[in-house]
């Protein structure tokens, strides 16, 4: 059991990067599976300001994506391929009720996203290890993602604003 | 997961290990810390409501810090599950150990939107092996 809260190698680095990796695979999964789910009635009667959150989830998610994976590369590591996290959402998918349940799963996404960058720099700043990659660069990185995911956190909770 | 959290899933699981109070012995063997560091945080838990300690027997979860360490053990088991079955780490035991104190309940509930954990967890959970016991990996990742 490790107590405190530092990332110390090039794997614990890894790995956490792996994982945020699936967490941007999920937003980009579940945005879609959230659309297609919506019954044609439904679908219909989103409005334009939900479809487009959750189009833009989508591709901000996998610009997210491929600038975590070119730093994962850099460490000589792999990802988990989109389509085998979709293929995992799909068999546990269970579609919310209605256009209020897909606000609040996206914007669980998005507060989950903020608080795993927030906390992963959190913990690099916390350790003075040498990583295989630059410091500089991969802080850059997380941070410019995690004020990214904060917009996010933003825009959704103003669009719940305005339907309630 | 916070240090207090994982203080209580380990006095947990030092209880179902010792079947009665847990030691700080077998606290600081799981936690990997010092005699001294259990008993200062045991005190500081029982100052929480979340243990009671009786001298030269050990420390027993309360009501309130039982639930707290079932949830704490939940979250370390989709940790492990997610470790060996999505990113498929023959070490996932040794790996979920390191990266338990970086990941939040919250990020730890979203991954557990895609694996399949079995509806009794963490009872499944084999404190002596550390890993649950119906993971479909063996301990060592490997296919049984």
């Amino acid at each position: 059991m490790s107590l405190g809260q530092r990332v110390s190698s090039d794997n614990q680095l890894t790995r956490l990067l792996q994982i945020g990796v699936v967490l941007e695979e999920l937003v980009e999964s579940r945005a879609a599976h959230h659309l297609e789910s919506l019954p044609p009635t439904e679908r219909t009667a989103v409005d334009e300001a939900v479809r487009e959150l959750l189009a833009e989830a989508a591709t901000e998610s996998a610009d997210h994506r491929e600038r975590l994976e070119a730093l994962i590369e850099d460490l000589e590591a792999e990802t988990v391929p989109y389509e085998e996290i979709n293929a995992l959402v799909d068999a546990q998918y269970g579609p919310p009720e209605d256009t209020d349940g897909v606000l609040y799963d996206q914007l669980a996404n998005e507060e989950t996203a903020y608080k795993f960058y927030d906390d992963l720099i959190e913990a690099i700043e916390a350790s003075d290890a040498e990583f295989a990659i630059d410091r500089d660069r991969l802080l850059e990185t997380l941070t410019e993602i995690r004020e990214d995911e904060r917009e996010g956190v933003e825009d959704v909770t103003e669009i719940m604003e305005q339907r309630a | 997961m916070n240090t207090a959290d994982q203080y209580l899933k380990a006095i947990y699981l030092a209880q179902r290990i010792e079947e009665g109070p847990a030691s700080t012995g077998t606290l600081a063997d799981l936690l990997e810390v010092s005699p001294a560091s259990v008993n200062e945080m045991v005190g500081k838990l029982e100052d929480r409501g979340f243990v009671d300690h009786e001298k030269y027997k050990g420390a027993s979860l309360t009501d309130e810090g039982l639930e707290r360490a079932h949830n704490a053990l939940q979250t370390y088991c989709i940790i492990e599950r997610f470790l060996a079955n999505v990113l498929e780490v023959d070490e996932f035991r040794d790996e979920a150990r390191a990266l338990e104190s970086v990941i939040d309940d919250t990020v730890a509930e979203r991954l557990d939107t895609i694996i399949d954990r079995p509806s009794d967890c963490p009872d499944c959970f084999d404190p002596e092996r550390d890993y649950c016991e119906r993971l479909e990996v063996g301990p060592d990742g490997c296919a049984d």
